[in-house]
């Protein structure tokens, strides 16, 4: 009996351990706009949903974030490489535009870094 | 909708905004406050009859018997009924976060709060799974004390990081709704988003400014210290400027408005004191990669601890292990490092703010703590950046008076920038300026002419030696002169020497308590000037400053900061004119002082609205203190979590016999958190009154 309890919690060591730390995949890809920017739509629910956007490399990219909650953790997104910040009212549409960028992945955040998401940049 | 309409939204509802936002801020911490009060009175009986025997409850319901069963069965459900009225939130954000595979201090919570309630009901149920009878425990109080302690941490929490955004949200209040508006002839008053360039404002004593303008007509007092943080009212005349938000004292104006709310002053610093506040700073960085692995480190810590207690720790080792497992999900705090870096940031940015000290990004604030030398422009920082006419040595025959006259009416043509002094102070003085005739401006050596039919040379020293003038009665005043950091001109009337004016750019009044005070915080100062050597050295000798980099042309400003640089310093320049940009972008830090252009502004990393140098001491001392209040908060949370968990996880055990309850990490675990916020504003007290 002890060894399947021992067995089974070091399995969902891994489990979790793959589970947030693995590699993820999802998310989705930013839509080229009459304006040339390349578009996504945040929404801002306990996270950024969706919290992974695909963007090509080269072209200015631009969200829009609708924050849906009142509690002040997510209020603010940061873009730390970018030196970018917006403050996200609830229930209003804020824009943020940022520049065309390299190939890589790049981070945003809420201000303590507790909601978190990726900008992936491909060619 | 367009960016620009977003913009001019935000701008224009800016003050709703606020009020929305503390709204918002103050119906999160009601409601966080009612979940308290509900998981806190349910969470009384819960105690009570958790443990029957210590508060005399023994005999009622004795172990074993079917009322202790029926008892615990309605705790069970009142503690289901807490964790999803009070504690519901946390479960919808691990949810959320546990669908983008991340973790958070929500995912913590219900963790712990979800394993003590499930033992619990699985014990209630099934007890003849436990190998022994006293393993099948019901663990309810933990569920609702944890969650009630959690939500009363939390709502202490929004009260406080309300406080710390305090600054932005005075800064937007200051605006005021409606303005007086001429329109065809008559005086209406009108919202302010209906304001246009162009319009005409009446502004009356008592009075906010409602926007950016120019006086047309009338004059007054007006206090700008929200803006600039100088607590003496500035006198406005027409074709002055004037801010919105700021406070009209004793007369009343005209203004014509120059510019849309959104490019005003105020929304300019309210936008730039915004962006810095988000801003991070590079011990974030440090900070990013702990906690990104934080949470999911803490649940395999958690599980890890489980297994150890239940195969090596004493019976009834299931119970043991749950306790660990629960308390050291319990106890950590991811809030807290998280939290740590934004909130003293917020406060200490807003400080600066307060007091007319816009630090324009984290990076700023951190490197300017480490400063070591403080490279100041001459002219226009140290001094007031206009010559203003200082001695008057009559010579022969002539009084003071008639040399102050003479030279004004011969100068009242000329375009120099010393004649102008001139100019002005004898009209301060009431003379009443004649005109010259056969007026001759001689490049590079000064001007001719005739005043009141009598022959005028008035320049340097070349001149009069060019005109033959005898120097005699001139040279031994005219070195002390030029010691003195001031330029000396010379007057010839009908060939004769007639007095020497004397004309300098003057001191700021403050500049030398300031250069005192930054010495005394331990900085090197160095004065950087386009000037000759020896007017440097005397203004330098003046304010006390030992080290001057004189004759340096505008564009070597910059590499002469480089050199400084190299001396493997960290090096602030201070500078106001568009000639000062490359070297304010070039030092560590570059600050602006905010009468300069906007050319140096925009390349500063700190700008002192208010033009005084005493914005220079208060920055560093801001930056200071900011930094020392981030590093304390980031050490607490670490410390906390370093010290928390494994005390948590039991380590303390073997030795000591001591294993935390999960009741008591729930409570350092909320107050944790309260810590920082409550440190960061500590920064609200920081005195930045000049000493």
């Amino acid at each position: 009996m002890d060894w399947i309890v021992t067995i089974g919690g070091l399995l969902l060591v891994g489990v979790i351990a793959w589970f947030f730390w693995g590699p993820k995949k999802g998310g989705s890809q930013a839509e080229i706009n009459a304006s040339g920017y390349q578009e996504a739509k945040i929404l801002v629910k306990n996270g950024y949903n969706p919290s992974r956007i695909f963007v090509q490399s080269g072209k200015p990219v631009r969200f829009e974030f609708t924050r849906v909650e009142t509690g002040a953790c997510d209020g603010m997104v940061v873009f730390p490489d970018f030196e970018k910040s917006a403050t996200l009212p609830a229930g209003e549409k804020v824009i943020v535009d940022l520049p065309p960028m390299k190939t890589g992945a790049y981070d945003f955040n809420c201000q303590m870094g507790m909601f978190k998401g990726k900008i992936i940049v491909k060619n | 909708m367009r960016e620009e309409d977003t913009m001019m939204e935000g701008h224009t509802h800016s003050e709703q905004r606020s009020d929305q936002k503390s709204s918002g801020e103050e119906q999160e911490y009601r409601s966080l406050m009612r979940k308290w009060w509900r998981a806190a009175i349910v969470s009384v009986p819960v105690i009570l009859v958790s443990y029957p025997n210590l508060f005399g409850l023994g005999d009622l319901l004795p172990m074993g018997s079917e009322q202790l069963w029926w008892t615990r069965l309605v705790m069970g459900l009142l503690a289901l009924y807490v964790v999803i009225r009070s504690g519901g939130q946390f479960f919808i954000g691990a949810w959320e976060s546990i669908k983008q595979r991340s973790a958070n201090m929500n995912t913590l919570i219900a963790t712990g709060v979800s394993a003590a309630w499930l033992y619990s009901m699985i014990a209630l149920f099934w007890p003849q799974i436990f190998p022994r009878p006293e393993m099948a425990d019901v663990y309810y109080d933990v569920t609702t004390v944890v969650t009630a302690l959690v939500v009363l941490g939390s709502a202490l929490e929004v009260k406080a990081r309300g406080r710390s955004s305090e600054a932005i949200n005075k800064l937007i209040a200051l605006q005021p709704q409606t303005a007086n508006v001429v329109r065809n002839g008559k005086e209406v008053k009108i919202p302010l988003e209906e304001i246009k360039i162009g319009d005409q404002i009446i502004v009356r004593p008592g009075e906010k400014v409602a926007i950016d303008g120019i006086i047309l007509s009338g004059g007054s007092a007006i206090d700008e210290s929200m803006l600039t943080g100088e607590s003496i009212p500035v006198e406005k005349k027409k074709g002055d400027e004037v801010f919105g938000g700021t406070l009209n004292k004793t007369g009343s104006f005209t203004l014509l408005v120059t510019k849309e709310q959104k490019d005003s002053a105020l929304a300019n610093i309210v936008e730039m004191v915004k962006q810095a506040q988000g801003s991070r700073i590079p011990v974030q960085k440090v900070v990013d990669k702990v906690s990104s692995i934080f949470t999911p480190g803490v649940i395999i810590a958690a599980i890890l601890g489980y297994l150890v207690w239940f195969n090596f720790g004493p019976q009834p080792g299931w119970v043991y292990a749950l306790v660990v497992a629960v308390t050291t999900l319990i106890i950590a705090c991811p809030c807290a490092l998280g939290m740590a870096t934004p909130m003293s940031l917020t406060t200490g940015i807003g400080k600066g703010a307060e007091n007319g000290i816009l630090i324009r990004s984290g990076e700023a604030l951190q490197i300017a703590q480490k400063l070591e030398t403080i490279v100041m422009d001459k002219t226009g920082t140290i001094t007031e950046g206009r010559p203003s006419l200082t001695d008057i040595i009559p010579l022969g025959s002539f009084s003071k008076v008639e040399v102050l006259l003479i030279t004004a009416s011969i100068e009242q043509g000329s375009e120099h920038p010393l004649a102008s002094a001139i100019v002005e102070k004898a009209r301060e003085e009431g003379l009443t300026v004649v005109q010259s005739t056969d007026f001759n401006a001689i490049p590079g050596h000064g001007v001719e002419g005739i005043v009141d039919r009598k022959k005028i040379y008035f320049g340097n020293l070349k001149l009069m030696k060019e005109k033959n003038i005898p120097l005699d009665g001139f040279q031994r005043y005219a070195s002390s002169i030029a010691d003195q950091g001031k330029t000396p001109m010379f007057l010839a009337i009908d060939g004769e020497p007639g007095g020497i004016v004397a004309v300098a750019d003057t001191v700021k009044s403050d500049s030398i308590s300031v250069i005192r005070e930054l010495k005394a915080m331990g900085l090197e100062i160095v004065m950087i000037t386009g000037d000759n050597e020896r007017t440097a050295h005397a203004i330098a000798r003046q304010v006390g400053i030992g080290r001057v980099l004189a004759e340096v042309l505008p564009q070597d400003k910059a590499e002469n900061v480089r050199n400084l640089q190299k001396e493997d310093k960290k090096v602030a320049m201070v500078g106001d004119g568009i000639n000062d940009a490359p070297a304010l972008t070039q030092a560590d830090v570059g600050i602006a002082i905010g009468t300069g252009t906007d050319v140096a502004i925009e390349a500063s990393d700190i700008t002192l609205i208010s033009g005084s140098l005493k914005g220079v001491v208060s920055a560093i001392k801001v930056s200071r203190a900011t930094m020392r209040n981030i590093y304390e908060g980031l050490f607490g949370a670490f410390i906390y979590n370093a010290i928390g968990i494994p005390v948590a996880l039991g380590v303390l055990y073997p030795f000591t016999g001591i294993l935390l309850s999960p009741l008591f990490a729930a409570a350092a675990m909320a107050f944790s958190s309260l810590t920082v916020v409550l440190n960061a504003n500590r920064l609200k007290g920081l005195k930045l009154k000049f000493s």
